[in-house]
C-alpha cells in the first residue's frame, strides 16, 4: 500500500490541494480509504490525519469502510423515481441478494442511492464505480446482475450500457452559432481587453449558474484586485437536481467553454485555470483532457498563447459527490483539497478565492456565452431577451414531457410556450430552477423565464396531474437534508427537523400545529442559514403549502397534537417476543383516538 | 475622529478590520454567541450572533464593522429566533443539564437561560454518541458537543498541535481526534492545552474536577452570561 500511496502522491505532484484526486485513486484501488492509507498520506503530505479523514467522510463517493468491488448507486432524483428507479433498485437487490446500503457478504457488491446524477432526460440512471448507466430497464438490470455475478471487469461490460445521449431539441442563439477555436482570443488581440469587457457589459450577460451576478462586473472587480496571481474557475458541479445542460455543453461545446475561460484569463490577467467537474461526470474527464491537449497543440493554451505573450493553462479537478461544492466558496475549498464548506463572506472569491488569490468563478454556460459575445459582440447577444434578463438561457427539461432534453430560449419566454415545445399535456405543476427554485402550478403558466420572474440555473421539471405533489416535496426536502454540509446550526439541524416534520405529516401522524411548525422551521432556515443551500432548502415545502394547502390538510389528523413517534409501532418488538397481537397488546396514539 | 457603528441606538466605536462582535465586546455590548471566542479566528457557524445590519441578517462574529452601519442586536424577533437556534443545538445532542458536571459554568446552558429557553420545543434526536475516556486526565463526552470547532482552532492555532478536527457531513458532522486509533488517549493533548479548556459546553472536561466548585457558586450562578445580575429578572428584550 505504501508504494501505491507514494505513486499516487507523485502523480499529484505532492500537492495537498490535490488530496481529493489522491483519495479518489485510493478509493478506486481499494474500494475504500483504509486507515493505513490515511496514515501514509498524512506522513507524505504533512497533513494532520484528522484533516484527511474529514475529507473522506465529507464526500459521498469516498468511504472509510469497505465497499463492494462493484459499487452501484442509483440516482434518486424525482425524475428517476417517476421513471421507476425504485422497482429496478429492488430488482437488482433481489438478483444480487444484497441489502441496500450494506456490502454483500462476499464483498462483491454494494448497492445504494445517490443524489441526482445529471441524466434526468435518460433515467432511471445509476453509476457503477463512478461510470454512468443511463436509461435502465429490467433487461439491463438482469444483464448487469449477470456481469457482476460473473465478476466481469467493468472494461469488458458491453458499451451500450454506458451510452449517454445528448438531446438538443431546440438550439438558439448560442447553440446555433458556435465559434471556431481561437476566434474569441483573436478578437481580444485585435480589440484589446477593455473593448471586449465593454462588449460583455453591453451584452448584459449575467451568471448562468444561479445567482445572476453581472459577468462583466465580476471580471472587472477581479482584474482590479491587487496581487500577482489571479485564477479562473469554471463551475461544472451541476448538482441541482434536474440540471444536465452543462453535461451536454461539455460534451459538444467544450472547446468554446475553454475559450471563454481563456478569454477571461486574458482580460483579468490570470495564469491558472480550473474546471471543477462533478464526480458524476467522470466519463467526461478523458474527452475533456483530450480537448485541452489539442488546444495546447494549437497554441491556444499554455505558454505564450497564439504568440500573444500570455500564459494560461487549465487543469480539471473532479468532485466526489457533494452538491454543496457547486456553491462557489465551497467549490474553492474543495479545489484546495478540503471538505466543501462554504466560506464566510466578505471576502468574496473575486478578492480572495483559490489559495487566497483573486478568483473568478463562473458557470459553464456563462463562459460559453462570454466567448460568443467576444466574437459576435454585446449587441448581438442583447438583442435577445427582455429587460434586465438579456440573451438566451439553456434549459434542461425533464419529467412528464414527450421530448425531454436541451432547449435554448430567449429570456422572457412564457412557461406555456416551453411546455408546448417539449410536448406536455395535463400539467399539474412545474419545478423551475430545481428544488432550490420555484414550484408553480398550472394557473401560472403565463409567467416568464427571467431573473425578475422565474429564474433557473437550467433545471425545469414537469409534473402531470396524478403525480403526488407531497411525494415530490418530500424527495426534494430529503435531498437538502442529505446534502447539507453541516457547518451551520439552522441548516444542519433545521434541514433534518424539516424533513422529519414533513415525513410525520405525510405519514398521517400530523395535526394542525404540525403545519405551523413546518413554516417555523422554514423561517429559521431561510433567514439564518450560512449559504444558499440552507436558505432555499425549505422552498419546496413552502411553495407547495402556498399552492396546494389542501394536500397537507388532507393528511392531518383531527386532533390538536400528535406525538412524533408511533406508540403502537414501538410496541411491535415486545408483541413479537410475547407472540401476542390481541387488542390489549395495542396502544392508541392519543387519548382522543382511544375514544373514537 | 473615531469611527462608529450604531448598535440598538448606541454608538459603538471600532477600528478598521474589526468585526461587529469585536467592536461590541470592546464596548461591553453583549451579543449572544457560542462559536466565537475573543482572540480566536472567527468561524460563523452557530449563528447565535445573528444581527440585522442595515436590515440584512449577518453574523456579528464574522461581519466587518463599517462606518454608518445600523445594527439591531436586541429585538424580540432576533431573541426569539436565537432561542430556536439554541433549542436546535439542544435537541441535536444529548444535553442533560442537571446531571452535567459543567452545569453553571456552561455557556450553552447560560445562553439558553439568557434567551429564556424553557423547553426543547423540537423533538429530540437522541443520537447514539460514544464517550471517550481513554485519556487519563481529559474526557470527551460527545453527547454534549455542538461542533463549534473552538477546540479545533485552539489546538491548531494556539497549542500548535492539531489534536481535533471536525468530520462528516450534514447531520453526521462530528468531532474527531487526530490520533492513530482516533482516541484521545493516543493523542498528544495535555491539560495545559488551550484546547482542553475552551469547550463552551461539557463536552471536553478535565477529569477529577467535576464538583470542586459547588453548584450555586459557579460562573453563571453568580451573574448571567451578558454580565447582568440574576436578581430582579432584568428584561433583555426590546
Ligand atoms: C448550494 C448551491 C449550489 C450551487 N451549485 C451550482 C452549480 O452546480 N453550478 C453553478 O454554476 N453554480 C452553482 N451555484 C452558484 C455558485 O455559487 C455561483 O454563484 C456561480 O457558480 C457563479 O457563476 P455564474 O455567475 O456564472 O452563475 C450554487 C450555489 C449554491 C448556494
Ligand atoms: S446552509 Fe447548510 S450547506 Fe450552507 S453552510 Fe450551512 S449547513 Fe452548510
Ligand atoms: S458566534 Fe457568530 S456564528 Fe457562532
Amino acid at each position: 500500500m505504501q508504494d501505491f500511496i507514494t505513486k499516487t502522491v507523485a502523480a499529484a505532484e505532492g500537492q495537498p490541494q490535490r488530496l481529493l484526486e489522491m483519495l479518489r485513486a485510493v478509493q478506486q484501488a481499494y474500494g475504500y480509504v483504509p486507515p493505513d492509507a490515511v496514515e501514509f498520506l498524512s506522513a507524505q503530505l504533512g497533513l494532520p490525519r484528522g484533516e484527511i479523514s474529514a475529507v473522506v467522510e465529507f464526500y459521498g463517493f469516498l468511504s472509510s469502510s469497505p465497499q463492494g468491488v462493484y459499487r452501484i448507486v442509483f440516482s434518486d432524483s424525482i425524475t428517476d423515481r417517476m421513471l421507476g428507479n425504485q422497482a429496478l433498485f429492488r430488482l437488482l437487490a433481489d438478483l444480487l441478494q444484497v441489502q441496500p446500503g450494506v456490502v454483500s457478504s462476499d464483498g462483491l457488491v454494494s448497492l445504494d442511492f445517490t443524489s441526482c446524477t445529471g441524466l434526468c432526460e435518460q433515467g432511471p440512471a445509476a453509476l457503477v464505480n463512478g461510470w454512468p448507466l443511463p436509461a435502465l430497464t429490467e433487461d439491463k438490470i438482469a444483464r448487469i446482475a449477470g456481469l457482476v455475478k460473473q465478476r466481469i471487469p467493468l472494461l469488458d461490460w458491453p458499451g451500450y450500457l454506458f451510452e449517454v445521449n445528448d438531446y438538443i431539441r431546440q438550439p438558439g442563439l448560442l447553440l446555433q452559432n458556435p465559434i471556431a477555436p481561437g476566434q474569441a482570443l483573436q478578437a481580444w488581440r485585435e480589440r484589446g481587453a477593455a473593448a471586449v469587457l465593454e462588449e460583455l457589459e453591453v451584452s448584459g450577460l449575467r451568471g448562468r449558474g444561479g445567482a445572476g451576478f453581472k459577468t462583466a462586473l465580476k471580471w472587472r472587480l477581479c482584474a482590479e484586485e491587487a496581487g500577482p496571481e489571479r485564477v479562473v474557475v469554471c463551475n461544472a458541479d451541476e448538482g441541482e437536481p434536474g440540471t444536465f445542460k452543462d453535461r451536454v455543453l461539455l460534451r459538444l461545446y467544450a472547446d468554446q467553454v475553454f475559450e471563454g475561460m481563456t478569454l477571461c484569463a486574458a482580460i483579468i490577467g490570470a495564469r491558472q485555470g480550473f474546471l471543477y467537474l462533478r464526480g458524476e461526470y467522470l466519463f467526461l474527464l478523458e474527452p475533456l483532457r483530450q480537448i485541452l491537449r489539442s488546444r495546447r497543440e494549437l497554441g491556444l493554451l499554455g505558454e505564450n498563447i497564439s504568440g500573444f505573450g500570455f500564459d494560461f493553462d487549465i487543469e480539471i479537478r473532479l468532485g466526489a459527490g457533494a452538491y454543496i461544492c457547486g456553491e462557489e466558496s465551497a467549490l474553492i475549498e474543495s479545489l484546495e483539497g478540503k471538505p466543501g464548506v462554504p466560506r464566510n463572506r466578505p471576502p468574496y472569491p473575486v478578492a480572495r478565492g483559490y489559495l487566497q488569490r483573486p478568483t473568478v468563478v463562473n458557470n459553464v454556460e456563462t463562459f460559453l456565452a462570454a466567448a460568443a459575445i467576444g466574437v459576435y459582440g454585446g449587441a448581438w447577444f442583447a438583442a435577445a431577451g427582455a429587460g434586465r434578463s438579456s440573451g438566451t438561457k439553456i434549459l434542461s427539461i425533464s419529467g412528464d414531457c414527450a421530448r425531454p432534453g436541451i432547449y435554448e430560449y430567449a429570456f422572457g419566454v412564457e412557461m406555456a410556450e416551453i411546455l408546448r415545445d417539449c410536448g406536455t399535456e395535463d400539467v399539474l405543476c412545474v419545478q423551475v430552477g430545481g428544488p432550490s427554485g420555484t414550484l408553480i402550478d398550472s394557473s401560472e403558466l403565463q409567467r416568464k423565464l427571467s431573473y425578475e420572474d422565474l429564474a433557473s440555473g437550467g433545471s425545469l421539471m414537469v409534473f402531470n396531474r396524478g403525480r403526488d405533489v407531497l411525494g415530490i416535496v418530500q424527495n426534494f426536502t430529503h435531498f437538502f437534508a442529505h446534502e447539507s454540509c453541516g457547518f451551520c446550526t439552522p441548516c444542519r439541524v433545521g434541514s433534518r427537523l424539516l424533513q422529519n416534520q414533513l415525513d410525520k405529516i405525510i405519514n398521517g401522524h400530523g395535526s394542525a400545529g404540525d403545519v405551523a411548525e413546518l413554516t417555523g422551521i422554514a423561517h429559521l432556515l431561510k433567514n439564518y442559514s450560512h449559504c444558499g443551500l440552507g436558505q432555499t432548502a425549505a422552498n419546496p415545502v413552502l411553495h407547495a403549502l402556498q399552492r396546494f394547502p389542501e394536500l397537507y390538510e388532507s393528511r392531518l389528523k383531527k386532533i390538536s397534537y400528535e406525538p412524533g413517534f408511533d406508540l403502537d409501532a414501538a410496541l411491535e418488538v415486545a408483541r413479537r417476543m410475547a407472540r401476542r397481537d390481541d387488542p390489549a397488546a395495542h396502544l392508541a396514539q392519543t387519548e382522543e383516538e382511544a375514544h373514537d | 475622529m473615531t469611527k462608529c457603528i450604531n448598535i440598538d441606538g448606541v454608538n459603538v466605536p471600532f477600528e478598521e478590520g474589526q468585526t461587529i462582535m469585536q467592536a461590541a465586546e470592546n464596548a461591553g455590548v453583549y451579543i449572544p454567541h457560542l462559536c466565537h471566542h475573543a482572540g480566536y479566528a472567527p468561524h460563523g457557524s452557530c449563528k447565535l450572533c445573528s444581527v440585522r445590519v442595515n436590515g440584512r441578517v449577518c453574523t456579528a462574529c464574522t461581519f466587518p464593522a463599517a462606518e454608518g452601519q445600523s445594527v439591531i442586536n436586541n429585538s424580540r424577533e432576533l431573541q426569539a429566533d436565537r432561542r430556536r437556534l439554541t433549542q436546535m443545538l439542544f435537541v441535536e445532542g444529548n444535553h442533560n443539564c442537571p446531571s452535567c458536571e459543567k452545569s453553571g459554568d456552561c455557556r450553552l446552558q447560560a445562553v439558553a437561560y439568557y434567551l429564556r429557553m424553557e423547553d426543547d420545543h423540537f423533538p429530540l434526536f437522541y443520537p447514539p454518541r460514544p464517550l471517550d475516556s481513554s485519556h487519563p486526565d481529559i474526557l470527551i463526552e460527545h453527547n454534549r458537543c455542538i461542533v463549534c470547532s473552538l477546540c479545533v482552532r485552539a489546538s491548531r492555532d494556539i497549542d500548535g498541535k492539531n489534536v481535533f478536527a471536525v468530520s462528516g457531513r450534514g447531520a453526521h458532522k462530528h468531532l474527531i481526534v487526530n490520533s492513530p486509533s482516533g482516541r484521545l488517549g493516543d493523542s498528544d493533548i495535555s491539560t495545559d492545552d488551550a484546547a482542553a479548556h475552551i469547550c463552551p459546553t461539557g463536552a471536553i472536561l478535565i477529569k477529577g474536577q467535576a464538583f470542586h466548585r459547588p453548584i450555586g457558586q459557579r460562573l453563571y450562578d453568580l451573574e448571567r452570561i451578558d454580565g447582568s445580575p440574576h436578581a430582579g429578572e432584568a428584561s433583555h428584550e426590546a
